[in-house]
């Protein structure tokens, strides 16, 4: 080991010790969440969720070690073989993978499960930031976006083979670090402009008044300014075009498996069949809201240990805290979030060169996209979808690819001195 | 190009952070329903039913208790059966009866518990209890039911059974639910307060299927449930079940009271039931079952059925008179028969004579003295005024009242009054020779037993009685029995008439019933006979004993066993040996009671 390999005094440490607070925090919340108060039992007891998770973090903490004496260089050097073996692991995941939920999502190694899927996206992270280090990459040229989507959808196929729908979603977070790095900005006003109008679709119970809707809409726009043929034309056509889209999407979700098509007409309908698809929204929402202002005290909840919430120690883990820590619980996860990833922000705009950056930015966007979804499901927000939360979720994948993904950044920005600035 | 592009992604963190927090804000903050509906969801409330007050009779002896029962229970949704033989034979039930449950369960409903098998013993239940846990969607409910150590005083003690509609609507307390038992008659419904004690509530929280997770809260919000208040009845259990030994197969009541105090020291109504019959899970079926009986064994006659008074009444006619100075001991009538039937005995008598031979004439004679009294000349208005100032000083008796008895349904008896003939004839229609009857207590003079037995109970007090009751002591202190039963109630009539009349119920025995005659115990009794328009007479019969220092006031009525003398003479003189002596002497007149033909 080379004394310049590790920078002690670089390391960003408000990302360490957020990073570690979410981990202990979660962990306590993992014990909460299986806690019985009529048979207590230890924290550290290896028959319970909460002492299993101690040894994978105990398992985290051995990772970033090495992550922090390897040399920075590896990580660049290797990251197009790491996305290539991860690929392979994940081709052949479907066919020798374990059947959990009728999902063939994992691989068992002796007592260690390990969902490849996870750990693709930091595989896949790193070989985005491979293919756009170089100068000439451009995300305007259209054979350099298909470049980049190429690497981007790979995983993404892969994953919907075995099928993890949420897995295969987090991977559409990278639009996030495309945006930063110059993907034109008329893509994302138009992607959210569909994504409002499928909304509006899925929520407004007769597409009629949406139709008038654009077409009104439509017809201001012809009238204002110049009017020539050519222009009513394209305009009217546009709006037809919208109105067939909203229309087709009724249609579109009528074809999804059956549990989609429920997770989404819940979100719009919070009331529908609360013991049968609404559930787990229905509960989670309780186990939250019934938390106030400042909780019921640690180990005082009654909705998620009492399993009225599934999956309350992975998933659902938010709902925990809210229930026993309240609003102000909230308030101070939600926020330790927030700054992390500003923090990560931050510290990818100081990188000094492109692979670092674009790396930092695909940590912000796989923690943004993470964080964002799971909370907004457990309240209601987004269709139940079953990705983790970050370093809080009980699961040893989850805690390890986050760990990896996020102290990999760490190390290259702890090493920035010794790079060599390649910015075009 | 691109400068501003980290500042918009910036923004948008926050702007996702802020959209949670004020999601979070509105859902944990804002709107309190989740609050309401997670505790709906993991606190259940459940009542702690208290232990129901026993009872107890006069010497300490268990009267009423409660006992557990065990309900096997079944959750159809729950339920597996695995190895049939196995289970039939552990349960000890039949394939087609489990079948039969089994849907009834389903039919009732698919996730809560309907009975699989009710009532099993203490020992079943022992030896299936550990073989349970093999058994999901079954489990055990235990219930307490009134039981009954000596199958007696049923009509007295009464039943529980659970509130009806209307009772739960009276409940303005809000105290009863749906399902929980009261006492629907005798002294339970008269002392539900006490017996009942005071409801418990227990939080506890189960989880999503709906197990057990301990207190809620550490039980901040339980409350405790407080058992029943004990009481002691009146009752002598072995006088009760002597006396209910006596009166078996026949039909009629036995009252006696102990005339110092007006306790009750036995009630029975014959026929009577088993008071076991009346607990548990049978309730409804037996009760419809003992209601349409014709011999009504429900029919508590000791308080429900009025009879004449007859003869006995012309103790109740010689005091007024002795009292209101129009008759004295001697003053003699002739048994003159053209007035009224009368049997042979020496003529004239005084009035000694006239209670010894229970002399009818003597009677119409001197009734009409107490009547006419010549205080108004028309002789209409005259009658009028005289019965009913005699009707006041008869009521003073406890007749054609009730006494207030501590258990439902008490009559009262009619001592008519001029309204009554009024109605009947007209007013100024009807004078003495119309209501002559009365003078020997026929007519429409009615009573029940238990007024009969409190008379026996005043001639003994020589003019006072205490309304006759059934509690002795609530929670084991006298003093906390209703006030009303240690009010004194003078009848109006000097001690010093009493003596004769007292000495004359000695003497009637000998001649007119021998059988009562007991050895070394002065009866003072009076027989009579209560017309019956429909079949063979009811046989009467008041005493009280020992003369000289009453200890226990009885009445007897045997219905259909015609003559005073024999039935009801012979019942009350074996109860009184019984409670005096504690034994009974005279085996053949005992067999003479149980065989129950009363011809000679």
């Amino acid at each position: 080991m080379r004394d310049s390999d590790l920078h002690i005094n670089r390391v960003d440490w408000v990302v360490v010790t957020i990073y570690f607070a979410l981990v202990i925090f979660g962990w306590f919340n993992i014990y909460a969440a299986v806690y019985d108060s009529q048979a207590p039992q230890s924290m550290f007891d290896m028959s319970i969720n909460s002492g299993k998770q101690l040894v994978r973090i105990g398992a985290a903490v051995v990772l970033i070690i090495l992550i922090m004496v390897a040399d920075y260089r590896f990580f660049e050097n290797l990251s197009l073989y790491i996305f290539i073996a991860f690929m392979c692991l994940l081709l052949i995941t479907p066919i020798f993978g374990k059947v959990v939920n009728g999902q063939r999502a994992w691989f068992e190694i002796g007592p260690i499960q390990i969902q490849p899927g996870e750990f693709a996206k930091f595989a896949t992270a790193l070989a985005l930031a491979k293919i756009m280090e170089r100068p000439t990459f451009d995300l305007t040229k259209r054979n350099h976006q298909l470049t980049a989507f190429g690497v981007l959808l790979l995983p993404v196929v892969f994953i919907l083979l075995q099928p993890d729908t949420g897995t295969a979603m987090v991977y559409f977070a990278m639009l996030l670090m495309f945006y930063r790095e110059g993907f034109p900005q008329k893509y994302y006003l138009l992607g959210f402009g569909f994504i409002a109008l499928t909304l509006l679709s899925l929520g407004i119970e007769n597409n009629l008044y949406l139709a008038i809707g654009i077409g009104v809409m439509v017809l201001f726009l012809i009238l204002l300014g110049k009017r020539s043929w050519q222009k009513v034309l394209a305009f009217s056509l546009i709006g037809l075009g919208l109105i067939a889209y909203s229309y087709s999407i009724d249609y579109v979700v009528s074809k999804l498996p059956e549990h989609q098509q429920n997770r989404i007409m819940v979100l719009f309908n919070p009331n529908l069949d609360p013991l049968g698809v609404g559930w787990n929204v229905t509960q989670s929402k309780i186990a939250i809201g019934s938390g106030g202002l400042f909780g019921k005290g640690y180990l005082e909840g009654t909705q998620t240990k009492f399993d009225f919430v599934p999956e309350q120690h992975t998933d659902f883990i938010f709902c925990t805290l809210g229930e026993e820590f309240g609003w102000t619980g909230s308030l101070v996860v939600i926020s330790l979030f927030v700054t992390l990833l500003v923090r990560l922000v931050l510290m990818a705009e100081r990188q000094k060169n492109r692979f670092s950056r674009v790396y930092g930015y695909c940590v912000v966007s796989i923690l943004l996209f993470h964080f964002m979804i799971n909370i907004a499901m457990t309240v209601g927000l987004f269709p139940v979808v079953g990705i983790p939360l970050p370093f809080f979720s009980y699961g040893g994948s989850s805690l390890w690819s986050f760990t990896i993904l996020l102290f990999v950044f760490i190390k290259l920005d702890s090493s920035r001195a010794l790079q060599l600035g390649r910015f075009n | 190009m691109n400068d501003q592009r980290p500042v918009v992604i910036i923004i948008f963190i926050f702007t996702i952070g802020l959209i949670l927090l004020i999601k979070l804000f509105s859902i944990q903050v804002v709107d309190d329903s989740f609050m309401k509906r997670a505790e709906r969801n993991a606190v259940q409330r459940v009542v702690d039913h208290p232990y129901r007050g026993l009872i107890y009779d006069r010497n300490g002896k268990l009267l009423v208790y409660n006992n557990p029962i065990f309900d096997l229970m079944l959750v159809p949704q729950e339920f597996e059966v695995g190895d049939t033989t196995r289970f039939l034979e552990l349960f000890d039930i039949s394939k087609e009866a489990l079948i039969e449950a089994y849907n009834a369960a389903k039919k009732y409903s698919w996730v809560k518990p309907s009975p699989l098998i009710k009532q099993i013993s203490t020992t079943d239940f022992a030896r299936i209890q550990d073989y349970l846990i093999d058994y999901p969607g079954l489990f055990v409910m235990t219930r307490s039911v009134r039981s009954y150590p000596q199958p007696v005083a049923s009509h007295a003690l009464g039943y529980i059974g659970e509130i009806n509609a209307r009772q739960l609507e009276l409940d303005s307390a809000n105290y009863y639910s749906q399902g929980d038992y009261v006492g629907l008659s005798g002294m339970e419904r008269y002392y539900e307060k006490q017996l009942r004690g005071k409801k418990g509530v227990k939080y506890k929280m189960v989880n999503v299927r709906g197990v057990d997770k301990g207190p809620f809260k550490d039980g901040e919000y339980d409350t405790a449930s407080v058992a029943g208040i004990n009481l002691t009845s009146t009752i002598d259990m072995e006088l009760q079940r002597y006396g209910e030994q006596l009166m078996a197969g026949k039909t009629g009541s036995v009252v006696a009271i102990e005339p110092k105090t007006g306790e009750i020291l036995s009630m029975i109504s014959a026929p009577f039931y088993d008071p076991n019959q009346l607990t548990g899970a049978d309730f409804g079926k037996t009760y419809t079952a003992l209601n349409k009986m014709e011999t009504k064994p429900l029919f508590n006659r000791p308080i429900m059925a009025k009879y004449p008074p007859g003869s006995i009444f012309k103790i109740v006619q010689s005091l007024i008179g002795l009292q209101e100075g129009i008759l004295t001991p001697e003053t003699t009538f002739a048994c003159n028969r053209s007035l009224v039937a009368c049997h042979n005995h020496p003529s004239p008598v005084n009035l000694f004579g006239a209670i010894r031979n229970s002399c009818n004439p003597y009677y119409h004679q001197a009734f009409r003295k107490m009547i006419n009294r010549e205080v108004s000349s028309n002789t209409y208005k005259d009658t009028e005024i005289g019965l009913n100032d005699w009707r006041e000083k008869v009521m003073k008796f406890g007749l054609g009242t009730s006494l207030g008895i501590d258990i439902s349904g008490e009559l009262g008896g009619d001592v008519p009054s001029s309204k009554l003939y009024d109605k009947f004839y007209g007013e100024g229609r009807w004078k003495y020779s119309t209501i002559y009857s009365l003078s020997i207590g026929q007519g429409e003079l009615q009573v029940t037993p238990l007024q009969m037995a409190n008379l026996a109970a005043i001639f003994a007090n020589k003019g006072y009685y205490y309304s006759p009751h059934l509690i002795k002591a609530i929670n084991g202190d006298q003093t906390q029995i209703p006030e009303k039963y240690r009010i004194k109630n003078e009848v109006g009539v000097d001690a010093h008439h009493f003596d004769m009349v007292q000495d004359a119920m000695a003497e009637a025995l000998y001649g007119t019933a021998n059988r009562a005659i007991i050895q070394d115990i002065v009866i003072a009794g009076k027989t009579g006979t209560a017309q019956n328009p429909h079949g063979e007479d009811h046989s009467v019969f008041v005493a009280f004993a020992p003369k000289d220092d009453p200890k226990i006031a009885i009445a007897v009525y045997v219905e259909n066993a015609g003559w005073g003398g024999r039935a009801a003479a012979s019942t009350a003189s074996l109860m009184i040996e019984k409670y005096l002596r504690g034994m009974i002497t005279r085996p053949a007149l005992e067999e003479y009671v149980l065989a129950g033909d009363f011809k000679d």
